[in-house]
């Protein structure tokens, strides 16, 4: 995977130029690592064939992790046109409430709490510019 | 030396100012309890604050984030005593002997010795920084851009040899972090590179996101699915004093951790995790019972404790004196500074006494704050640990959102964030180190345009990277790394780290 990296980064330097040894360009450092990135992620894959295979790793903990980056996704792509405490609220709730199962009250408490909570903290003590999202909530 | 007393002064008569008296109790109290939270390591929690700071003057800012840093060395100690969980990974050394005495009935002595060893260590740290820094900067003024390149080489190099994995892992991982740094526009010549028509990309891959989503989101990633929460004990305060025994067999190893804590902290890499590692394999090595570590050896906990606590301030003499960060903590608090419009660096020190020696100043003040905070409030804290982790982990991931988007209110850092969180876990699980990629993110910059104008000098010959005293000498350094390394692996001898149980996991 690293090789693959390395030669996919080499193919994407090809377009910026390479200058000359006593003028090197802006190609000139992105190619040299590329090349490094490709030996070096041979070198890991021979010697990586004395290590645990691929198959061996247990990845128990996978949906929750799928579950939570879909959470920050959402966060990404909410908190301008929601708001901070909007979206921080509605991530709260849906981590807190529907993926750990959590009894509404302390989930609204939580939601509620941590949202305004941090607002007021950065962005009116602290004066952390962050969006206020729809009407100004 | 009486010179150095009175900038030491000129440092109190700053760090006792109110204002900044506060900030670095303040620091230190976020630092103790980011610390003590897992998946919040002092990074994630400088980080996070980074944005709180640029409202203040550039004295408060680096004393408020030097207090998390330290801070949360002491914090990550009481986590890994009480419920065997290192609340950031250069307390992972802790966990084993520290829980074990916990189990042996012994969690209060574990926590005493732990926060007076880190307080030792901390004090007698800021002393050699005091006297190392100053020298160091005025040693810089002779670099030039090929010393620079000699330097930053040396450096990956070291931190290839010197971590847990394996060398080309940890090698590759750097070369990933200088590739990634050569995003946005090439300074020198104004060529875009490899932004893929996305804006927010022209200033390149923000360090905060890099950093917060390998860390900080990765951890969650990896632990929010866990089926059965720790326990946590609540240690009395009677309990705290350690047996007269447990003294004596600490003093030697809180020395030891102490000076190697130091010297390893001013390498480039993630000194005070390697450090804490090295001082618990010398601390078993040495002892004339290595068969009590893993079961409640005192000398386990006062080494690693002392030696990570110790890393943490030499990692500043690289920072203060050469303007080079030797790890990604290091490189958020630069970038602290120079929001501020001060430029670290050989000039630093001379233009800015009242900087340099205020934060040094308050790092005597933060030791102490750090010692009542964590012997009398011990019990305070872990209170704290008792929440849930099912609430706790998404309050984490909201303060990662929160500090990642309030460094330059942008969505794109956070998708960074969210991208480099996947490629941490991804590369957690495979056992790769994550660390060099934040390094070589950052000296990328650096070390492209010390390469580029070296060869500007000397007419494109690669000599002059061997041919000036400073340069080559640093070269020689890497050479003789390199070889010896390629003779541990012909010859079978087993690999020093081995020796000294760095490559060991914890729970062996």
């Amino acid at each position: 995977m690293i090789a693959t990296a390395g030669a996919y980064a080499g193919w994407q330097s090809r377009k910026l130029p390479l200058g000359s040894l006593d003028n090197p360009g802006p190609g000139y450092m992105p190619l040299i690592l590329a090349t490094l990135l490709f030996v070096l992620g041979l070198v890991v894959a021979v010697a990586g064939r004395q290590s645990q295979p691929l198959a061996q790793i247990r990845w128990p903990e996978l949906r929750h992790a799928i579950a939570i980056l879909g959470t920050c996704a959402f966060a990404a792509l909410a908190i301008e046109p929601l708001g901070y405490r909007l979206t921080v609220a509605i991530m709260l709730v849906f981590l807190v409430g529907v993926i750990e199962r959590k009894p509404p009250l302390p989930v609204i408490l939580v939601a509620a709490g941590m949202s305004l909570g941090s607002y007021w903290l950065f962005a009116t003590l602290l004066k952390v510019p962050l969006p206020p999202g729809l009407f100004g909530i | 030396m009486v010179e150095t007393f009175h900038n030491l002064m000129l440092g109190f008569s700053v760090a006792l100012a109110p204002d900044v008296l506060m900030y670095a109790v303040i620091g230190c109290v976020i630092g103790t309890l980011v610390g003590m939270l897992p998946g919040l390591g002092p990074l994630a929690g400088i980080s996070m604050l980074l944005p709180a700071t640029f409202g203040m003057s550039p004295v408060i800012a680096i004393v408020l984030l030097a207090g998390v840093y330290y801070g949360a060395m002491y914090g990550g100690s009481t986590t890994s005593i009480l419920m065997r969980i290192p609340g950031e990974a250069a307390s992972v050394m802790t966990c084993i002997d520290g829980y074990a005495m916990t189990q042996n009935g012994r969690a209060g002595a574990a926590l005493f010795i732990a926060a007076v060893g880190s307080f030792i260590a901390g004090t007698v740290s800021v002393v050699a920084l005091m006297l190392l820094a100053p020298w160091l900067a005025t040693f810089a003024l002779r670099f030039g851009p090929p010393e620079y390149s000699a330097l930053l080489c040396l450096g990956l190099l070291v931190l290839a040899y010197m971590s847990s994995g394996s060398i080309p892992k940890t090698l590759a991982m750097a070369v990933l972090g200088l590739f990634l740094g050569m995003i946005g526009i090439d300074s020198m010549s104004g060529y875009s590179r490899f932004s893929f028509g996305i804006n927010d990309l022209s200033d390149g891959l923000g360090i905060v996101p890099v950093a917060v989503g390998l860390f900080g989101v990765a951890e969650i990633l990896l632990t929010a699915g866990q089926e059965f929460p720790p326990t946590v004990q609540k240690p009395k305060m009677r309990e705290l004093l350690p047996t007269r025994q447990e003294c004596r067999d600490s003093a030697l190893p809180i020395a030891r951790g102490t000076v190697l804590g130091f010297l390893i902290g001013i390498i480039p890499g993630s000194a005070h995790i390697i450090s804490s590692f090295v001082s618990y394999g010398v601390e078993r090595r040495l002892s004339k019972h290595p068969e009590r570590f893993g079961k409640g050896a005192v000398e386990g906990v006062a080494g690693p404790e002392s030696a990570n606590n110790s890393a943490a301030c030499g990692a500043f003499v690289p920072m203060l004196a050469l303007g080079l960060p030797s790890g990604p903590i290091t490189a958020v608090m630069l970038a602290a500074l120079m929001v501020h419009g001060v430029s670290p660096g050989p000039l630093m020190i001379q233009n800015q006494p009242e900087l340099f020696w205020g934060f040094i100043a308050s790092m005597y003040i933060g030791n102490v704050v750090l010692l009542i905070l964590n012997l009398p409030l011990v019990g305070l804290f872990v209170n704290l640990l008792r929440v849930p982790y099912s609430y706790l982990y998404p309050l984490v991931i909201v303060f990662c959102l929160l500090g990642v988007y309030a460094v330059a209110q942008s969505v794109v850092d956070v998708w960074i964030m969210l991208g480099m969180g996947v490629l941490g876990y991804g590369l957690r699980k495979l056992d790769f180190e994550a660390a060099p990629i934040v390094l070589g993110l950052i000296l990328a910059p650096i070390l492209e345009q010390s390469l580029r104008q070296s060869l500007a000098m000397s007419s494109g010959s690669y000599a002059i990277l061997v041919t000036r005293p400073i340069s080559a000498t640093l070269f020689a350094v890497a050479a003789l790394l390199i070889a010896w390394s390629l003779v541990s692996l012909f010859t079978k001898k087993k690999d020093w780290r081995k020796e000294v149980g760095l490559a060991e996991q914890p729970g062996e």
